[in-house]
């Protein structure tokens, strides 16, 4: 199983690899690019947060066992996109990279979400887990900041045009998911399963 | 097919963009707002019969068929770099004539300082009227020297073809110094006022928009930066770097005198 959703995984990257060798990216190859990684990147996220609902839902871990591939392959999309955010739109100048970083919210929040990413993808190893303990979950909840500082990300990005609706949509997944973090609806949640 | 007689002063050395770009990827919010919307939804525009009103300060208010204008003066061919505002450019070859000549035509009053032009708004014609993003129809505006300069491009046609629908058939405006919105598509009315119109984009966000709107460098767009814009279709591939974006796209020298005197951070 773990490998199946492995390979599904990777479609999107190689959807676009496909577009790219057909020169089919649209016009604007880069701009695509960088909005379908940070598609994918969100849509990775929201499956990674929707594990654990899953399981208190259904009452079973085995959700539990694609969480780390999942929230992985959220960064993966997210490197990429930063990465060519980087390369393209701030050839690696780092200087002018902090510059934009500071000046422009929309920016700080997608800088802010892709820094936060990396403690948790290097702590995603079994050792890591072992090693850091009751803190390796404290650490992980940073998840949830993540998943607020991405949609104001995408929010932002799209206000000026007033053009909310596709956002507005994961902004409703994403505050459903995180409500399922609160301990009252938690307990509803798995209470309504184990009978 | 639009017979026109290339204008000689208005060549460029940059490479023309694909007409297959120029068609697909537009921005034109009445048929959606993805940029591959235009493309797949304008076919349901129809571009005749169609008019144009041109009232307010004139002395002569009328408004004149499709094909009235298209005999309005010589159909001149030019080609002007397109700077949207979002930090990518074409290079097309348009197919109209100076807007002054229009404008001449319906003589402008003394009081006239401004220029609105409105686009159409016809909601079983355009499937993006369905969204409130913007209060229909689209509006924009230029000052009267402005609209009087000659390269402010009264357009019905690219490539020597008739203007795509996607592209703001039937007539539309191309003012190439300014970004790209300032090009008001589809145009059915035509406006001379004493006070300055209120475009649809400044409505929106004054911040990020403002009325005049020139290509300008040194004025970031609160979101990104306008300091450079990635060239569609650049011989180079994709992942060429981006382009240096100049001062009024490169038509500082003759449009830059309209604006001695102001400061153009405050005024972008």
């Amino acid at each position: 199983m773990k490998i199946i959703i492995f390979f599904l995984a990777l479609l999107p990257l190689d959807r676009l690899i496909w577009l790219g060798l057909t020169d089919d990216l649209s016009a604007n190859p880069i701009e695509f690019i960088t909005r379908s990684t940070g598609t994918w990147a969100l849509v990775f996220l929201c499956l990674t947060l929707a594990m654990t609902p899953l399981r208190l839902i259904g009452n079973s871990v085995a959700w539990i066992r694609y969480r780390r591939m999942l929230g992985l392959f959220s960064f993966f999309y997210a490197c990429i996109h930063f990465g060519i955010w980087l390369w393209l739109d701030q050839d690696f100048d780092l200087g002018a990279m902090f510059k934009d970083v500071v000046k422009r919210p929309f920016i700080t929040m997608g800088f802010i979400s892709f820094v936060l990413l990396i403690p948790l993808a290097l702590t995603s190893t079994h050792w890591a887990q072992k090693k850091l303990g009751r803190r390796w979950a404290q650490l992980h909840r940073i998840i949830y900041l993540i998943a607020c500082t991405a949609i104001l990300h995408y929010w932002w990005h799209k206000a000026g045009k007033n053009d909310l609706d596709t956002v507005s949509i994961y902004a409703a997944i994403l505050t459903l998911l995180l409500c399922c973090r609160i301990p009252y609806i938690r307990k509803i949640l798995s209470k309504r399963s184990n009978t | 097919k639009l017979v026109a007689t290339p204008n000689p002063a208005f060549m460029t050395k940059d490479e023309l963009t694909s007409y297959k770009y120029v068609t697909t990827y537009n921005n034109f919010y009445e048929f959606g707002t993805d940029k591959s919307d235009p493309a797949a939804y304008a076919h349901t525009l129809q571009t005749r019969p169609w008019t144009v009103s041109i009232e307010g300060l004139v002395k002569k208010p009328v408004t004149l068929d499709i094909d009235a204008l298209l005999k309005l003066a010589p159909m001149e061919e030019r080609i002007y770099r397109m700077r949207c505002v979002e930090g990518w450019s074409m290079v097309i070859p348009w197919d109209g004539y100076s807007l002054s000549k229009l404008l001449n035509y319906v003589q402008p009053l003394g009081s006239a300082k401004y220029v609105e032009f409105i686009s159409l708004a016809d909601k079983k014609q355009m499937p993006g009227l369905g969204d409130n993003i913007i209060d229909w129809p689209y509006r924009e505006g230029l000052r009267l020297d402005e609209a009087m300069n000659p390269l402010t491009l009264l357009t019905f046609g690219l490539y020597g073809e008739m203007l795509p629908k996607q592209n703001g058939a039937p007539v539309r405006i191309v003012v190439p110094w300014k970004y790209g919105f300032k090009s008001a598509k589809s145009i059915v009315k035509i406006r001379l006022t004493e006070e300055m119109p209120k475009t649809s984009w400044g409505r929106i966000a004054p911040r990020e928009y403002g009325f005049y709107s020139n290509v300008n460098p040194l004025v970031d767009h609160p979101r990104w930066s306008q300091a450079t814009e990635r060239r569609i279709g650049d011989s180079k591939g994709i992942f060429a770097p981006k382009i240096k974006t100049e001062m009024f796209n490169g038509y500082g020298d003759q449009v830059a005198s309209m604006y001695a005197g102001m400061d153009l951070k405050k005024l972008y």
